[in-house]
């Protein structure tokens, strides 16, 4: 080899390997403050730039247009061991970014849906999504300062939550309640994975 | 008011055209094996070789000694991932990048995994 006189890592076998769990919300929900509260790094911003063909939009010649968008995703990382690192993505919770979550959700370990209850209608595209996709997913509802309190069953009625779908009272603020959150989702994605292989 | 045809070289389209100059105008990688989440490490810091843009420069620097995910090396290059993983991919052309690729994209996670992200979590 050319260049194995100066290699620190010799070879892959020490590198360690990669892992990723959605944060997905409305606007606003607190994704990029549960990253930040459990994350050993400050949360960093990635972005795609987009290019779509517009349909239907800007209709005025009959020729099609492209538009470009450039989506942008919070994210932080927290070493779990030698051989493993965890990446907590917050995700882009708006419908006209569907296609960018299939990239992102292709080998996620499961997600959270970060529920805010002045607008839990902004859940629900999530919550189609991974119920569709079938990614193991929890709603956690993050608790905001003066927000009315719905408990656990008003949530999980007004999302149409399946029975076994967990859904937490959270404060995306605290490490230790978004460390919980991160529980709960864990062995619940380990739950349906034991069901499955059974 | 700015005219259709124009707005394509606004100055909102200014860092995109920046950034893609810096790929020599491709906007694929040559190999199609780059995640966000796929980790890099340099296999050679040797910066003096042929070839090297600034910006292959400050990705092996940055993935030197401890690896970094595409994700992370885009962010600190301040450039969108796309663009990253083209860079990305010059240099695992030229031999000077090690990566790993994520675990199993394509498969419901496996139970040790999540027995040992779990783990990890509650050791935090």
């Amino acid at each position: 080899m050319e260049f194995a006189g100066s290699e620190p890592y010799p070879g892959t076998g020490s590198l360690p390997t990669a892992v990723k769990i959605l944060i997905a919300g409305g606007f606003g929900a607190g994704k990029t403050t549960m990253v930040g509260a459990v994350s050993e790094i400050s949360p960093l911003q990635t972005e795609e730039v987009i290019t779509q063909t517009s349909e239907g939009v800007d209709d005025l010649s009959g020729v099609e247009g492209k538009t470009t968008t450039t989506v942008a995703m919070d994210f932080g990382r927290i070493t779990i061991s030698q051989d493993l690192v965890l990446y907590l993505f917050g995700t882009p919770g708006q419908n006209r970014f569907w296609f960018m979550w299939d990239e992102l959700a292709l080998g996620a370990l499961g997600a959270i849906v970060l529920a805010d209850t002045r607008r839990i209608e902004d859940s629900f595209p999530a919550v189609d999504y991974f119920e569709h996709r079938g990614t193991s997913f929890v709603v956690a509802v993050n608790r905001f300062d003066g927000a009315s309190d719905y408990d656990v069953e008003e949530v999980r009625y007004a999302l149409d939550l399946d029975t076994h779908v967990p859904v937490v009272m959270c404060d995306a603020r605290s490490r230790e309640s978004s460390k919980l959150v991160l529980v709960t989702l864990l062995e619940h994605a380990m739950a349906s994975r034991m069901a499955a292989v059974r | 008011m700015s005219e259709p045809e124009e707005s394509w070289w606004d100055v909102d389209a200014g860092p995109i055209v920046r950034s893609f100059a810096r790929t020599g105008g491709r906007t694929r990688p040559t190999r199609d094996e780059f995640n966000l989440i796929t980790l890099i490490i340099a296999t050679n810091t040797d910066t003096a070789r042929h070839g090297l843009e600034p910006e292959h420069i400050m990705i092996l620097r940055m993935c030197t000694g401890a690896p970094l995910s595409v994700a992370e090396i885009a962010a600190r290059l301040d450039m969108p991932a796309t663009v990253a993983k083209v860079l990305l991919g010059d240099l695992l052309d030229m031999g000077a990048i090690h990566t790993r690729a994520p675990i199993a994209l394509a498969e419901a996670p496996e139970i040790h995994v999540l027995q040992a992200v779990l783990d990890g979590i509650r050791r935090l």
